[in-house]
């Protein structure tokens, strides 16, 4: 299977999981009293999932547009971590305008699944990824702007849960081969509990992400430093990196 | 909503865009501190779990379904399922429990 083969197939559960997101977000769109046209606008120019509900609400309330710009700031400064992250292991073939134009991509699924290859990524690659994710991002606004609520109650409820067991499907294969992962994993679920159900302070999804991101990493990074090799990068880095890549591949021909 | 709906738009969709493609194009180089790379190394799975973990228990309405579903997918991710089959069997399970 050629590279970009590849990425439009490990796209395809992810097109899936926003099919279903965005359903939800289409609804609400045209129930606030959009058009269904602009609705779907919305998700073809943003691509996000809790940055375009927040905006939504920011503009059906006629908010200021200094709101507008610092709530998206907030909720999705988490995507400047991952654009950092994937700019350390994109290939040569990422040249400043291919950087500009894939930016838009950068979503929470598309990274993890991106930066869970183990190796770089290449632009043929990237492209295909994102295709069925913008597709199914697009067509399930419009669906769910067109009919409104038709699906049961019981389908969009287990729906909800697509794209959290597709990440769960990312983070703990590798957690059983690296200890070190397992160690960032628990570091950075064991401060998000604790973010959510603390009762000082409010505090958006998005920023938590950032707190427990760098909180756990920065641990991972300070007990587990990885091998220096120039060449290499992520997980290839790893003490165990040659069985972890191998069983990669088998998982995604799969 | 008339023409503030596109100015509403235009001002979400270039701050979104603004924070994913500056650092993107910023750190075009290889970043050379082992200890960078080695945080940039962990920041997908701390990221992924974070994002999983409180919120998929309050993701059904129901924390006996959402938990059937963390469960389904726990169980299938370590026996190295694919991505889409953890989705989806963790859906059905959702379903199926949620029926009762």
């Amino acid at each position: 299977m050629n590279s970009f083969k590849k990425g439009i197939f490990d796209g395809l559960p992810i097109g899936l999981g926003y099919l279903a997101v965005s359903f939800s977000f289409g609804i609400m769109g045209t129930g606030y009293g959009l058009t269904v046209w602009q609705t779907v606008l919305i998700s073809m120019t943003n691509v996000t999932s809790a940055g375009q509900f927040a905006g939504l609400n920011i503009m059906v309330g006629m908010g200021s547009y200094i709101e507008m710009i610092v709530s998206q700031l907030v909720i999705n400064s988490r995507y400047s971590l991952m654009s950092v992250s994937l700019s350390q292991s994109v290939d040569k073939s990422f040249t400043t305008k291919i950087r500009l134009l894939f930016g838009q991509f950068v979503t929470d699924e598309i990274y993890a699944v991106a930066s869970s290859r183990g190796e770089d990524i290449g632009r043929r690659y990237f492209f295909g990824l994102c295709i069925l994710p913008y597709i199914g991002w697009t067509l399930g606004t419009l669906l769910g702007a067109i009919s409104g609520d038709i699906l049961p109650a019981s389908v969009s409820t287990a729906l909800n849960v697509a794209l959290y067991g597709m990440f769960i499907a990312i983070f703990v294969p590798p957690m059983k081969k690296a200890l070190s992962i397992t160690v960032v994993v628990l570091v950075s679920i064991c401060l998000s509990v604790f973010l959510y159900f603390q009762p000082f302070f409010e505090i958006s999804s998005g920023v938590s992400v950032i707190i427990c991101a760098v909180v756990a990493s920065v641990v991972g990074a300070v007990f587990f430093p990885i091998k220096d090799e120039a060449d290499k990068n992520g997980l290839d880095a790893l003490n165990s990196a040659d069985t972890l890549s191998e069983e990669r591949e088998v998982r995604h021909g799969e | 909503m008339g023409n503030e709906f596109y100015i509403y738009l235009a001002v979400m969709a270039v701050s979104t865009y603004l924070v994913r493609a500056i650092p993107f194009v910023a750190f075009s180089r290889k970043i050379r501190s082992r200890f960078v790379r080695s945080l940039l190394t962990y920041v997908p799975y701390a990221v992924l779990s974070a994002m999983t973990v409180p919120a998929i228990f309050f993701s059904t309405g129901s924390l006996l379904t959402a938990s059937v579903g963390f469960v389904t997918a726990l169980v299938l991710s370590l026996a190295n399922r694919s991505l889409i089959t953890v989705a989806f069997f963790s859906c059905l399970a959702v379903f199926i429990v949620g029926l009762f």
